[in-house]
């Protein structure tokens, strides 16, 4: 590698990460979704349970989901207590994850802004800081000023439409690569056995006397003791096979990448009013995120009008911006909760568990819920850390109120 | 970006609209009897279809009337606009 090749840094793969057996037709836990989520529930399954009898049965390729569309923005400043748990639980276990996986996986702990643009946003800003620190997360409150000394290139002016009046910052918060991070799972998931089923579609999931016992796929059925459900977009088409609903939508939510670009960016900077969030890969891309399409969606590609109201966003806040020019775009499938938590637990068919309803903002979570929701399989009952987040919450209305610290529209 | 015709305007462009969810979703006929579980299906559960899926808009840029609409959610055909009151039309 020169070193001016752009992906100077980026390390080399072997040649194989994992193998691709054929599906046994039975497994003590089938986990149906190859994404970040299923790969590390199956990989925490192996190392903190034992449990190696299990097979991740994927539809399309590996982590091809919503793993590999997302901004990849890493951190745990929301504002109750129960997100704290799981998000710093999170945190903490990306701070050691390189190590734990034997895997390079990018992990940058460049800060995150999220700046406020009205007096309300203010107040809510300031509060989520109080509360972060109150939960041991990491937080400060940062004048106009100070948000222009973290990352100068954000326009701090007052003579903007929408002026920055200051930002929480979390300076443990970051990025990481998100391939290398399913890669990094699924490798060593399949070194402890976990198997890998790519190109697999889970059709229907056989119940009998109220106790699941099967999957039925497209490479056949599958009989499982346990299975688990971590096929976030399309959360609500694969319960619904169980005759389980959930109080789920599933939207677009689209991204973009500029050129590559010198280093101008140094931290993440997400604007909840504006609708857009910028951070700048290992690369030298500007990856930019915006809101969710308004409309109920399964297509992977969103409307154009929000992608430039994102640009109009990020023009506005970065004015250097103007010259740099969109390389690509894409979209994912994400399934949005009433109250902006995920769902993560048990369901009413027995020995069926549900891990959904991140929305936007699940890739953080990744080791975190994967370590918890591996738990909840194994025990047959929720670690303390997602036990807030069943079902039940609504019907007994114990909601996860996390709209204003999601931090993306919708 | 839809080109959606509304019932009184004709096809105008998505940015026209704004969105509201499932049609057909009734206020309960007598709110006092229900349990706090058909009290969650009300508020918080809506259907979630990979398909054709009944759902409401307005029109806010233009007429500013309400409508229902019969959208394909995994292509964004559109089968059928019709006006409130109206039945859910059969699509194939
Ligand atoms: C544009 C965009 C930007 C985002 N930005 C961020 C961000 O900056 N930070 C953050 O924390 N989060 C972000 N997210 C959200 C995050 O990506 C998701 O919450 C998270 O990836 C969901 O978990 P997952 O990785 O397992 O999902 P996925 O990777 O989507 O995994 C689900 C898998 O299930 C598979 N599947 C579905 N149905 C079936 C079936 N019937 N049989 C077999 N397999 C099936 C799918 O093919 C898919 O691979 C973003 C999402 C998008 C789309
Ligand atoms: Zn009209």
């Amino acid at each position: 590698m020169s070193a001016h090749d752009p992906a100077d840094g980026l390390p080399e793969h072997p040649e194989r990460l994992w193998s691709s057996p054929e599906p046994e037709r039975s497994y003590d836990v089938v986990i149906v979704g190859g994404g970040g989520h299923g790969l590390a529930t199956a990989y925490y399954l192996a190392r903190n349970h034992g449990i190696t009898n299990v097979a991740v049965l994927e539809k399309g390729w590996l982590a091809g989901g919503n793993m590999a569309r997302n901004t990849t923005i890493i951190r745990s400043n929301y504002l109750w207590d129960e997100s704290a748990g799981i998000y710093e639980h999170a945190l903490k276990l990306w701070e050691g994850l390189e190590d734990d996986l034997g895997y390079p996986l990018l992990f940058s702990q460049r800060g995150v802004l999220n700046l406020a643009h009205s007096l309300q946003d203010v107040r809510e800003g300031v509060r989520r800081v109080n509360a972060n620190r109150l939960n041991g997360v990491d937080a400060e409150w940062l004048d106009p000023g100070e948000v222009g000394e973290v990352c100068p290139i954000v326009n701090v002016s007052p003579d903007v439409r929408h002026p920055v009046l200051g930002a929480t910052y979390q300076p443990r918060a970051g990025i990481a690569k998100h391939d290398h991070v399913a890669w990094g799972f699924a490798r060593a998931a399949a070194a402890m056995g976990v198997h890998l089923i790519e190109h697999c579609e889970v059709t229907g999931i056989d119940v009998e006397g109220g106790r699941v016992r099967a999957v039925q796929t497209t490479r056949g059925r599958i009989a499982a003791g346990r299975v688990a459900l971590c096929a976030a977009g399309h959360s609500s088409v694969v319960a619904g096979l169980a005759g389980v609903e959930l109080p789920l939508q599933s939207h677009s939510l689209q991204a973009l990448v500029s050129d590559l670009l010198e280093p101008v960016h140094p931290t993440v900077v997400m604007s909840n009013a504006v609708h857009v969030y910028v951070s700048q890969a290992h690369k030298g891309e500007l990856v930019m995120g915006a809101g969710i399409d308004a409309c109920n969606s399964y297509r992977q590609r969103g409307a154009f009008h929000i992608i430039e109201r994102q640009m109009a966003a990020a023009l506005e806040l970065f004015p250097v911006f103007a010259r740099a020019h969109v390389l690509r775009t894409w979209g994912g499938v994400v399934d949005v909760s009433p109250d902006a938590s995920p769902v993560v637990g048990l369901t009413p068919v027995d020995d069926l568990y549900v891990n959904c309803g991140w929305g936007t903002g699940g890739f953080k979570a990744t080791p975190g819920v994967g370590w918890c929701f591996a738990h909840t399989v194994a025990h047959g009952e929720p670690h303390p850390l997602n036990a807030p987040f069943s079902l039940e919450r609504f019907t007994t209305g114990a909601l996860v109120d996390e709209h204003g610290a999601a931090a993306v529209a919708h | 970006m839809l080109l959606i015709p509304c019932p009184w305007c004709g096809p105008r462009d998505e940015v026209e609209f704004h969105y509201g969810g499932q049609a057909h979703v009734a206020y309960p006929e007598d709110p006092g009897s229900l349990s706090d579980a058909e009290w969650a299906r009300y508020l918080f559960f809506r259907d979630n279809p990979k398909g054709p899926f009944a759902e409401r808009w307005s029109h806010t840029a233009g007429c500013r009337r309400w409508f229902n609409m019969v959208r394909d959610t995994a292509t964004n055909e559109i089968h059928a606009v019709y006006r409130p009151g109206e039945p859910r039309p059969v699509v194939a």
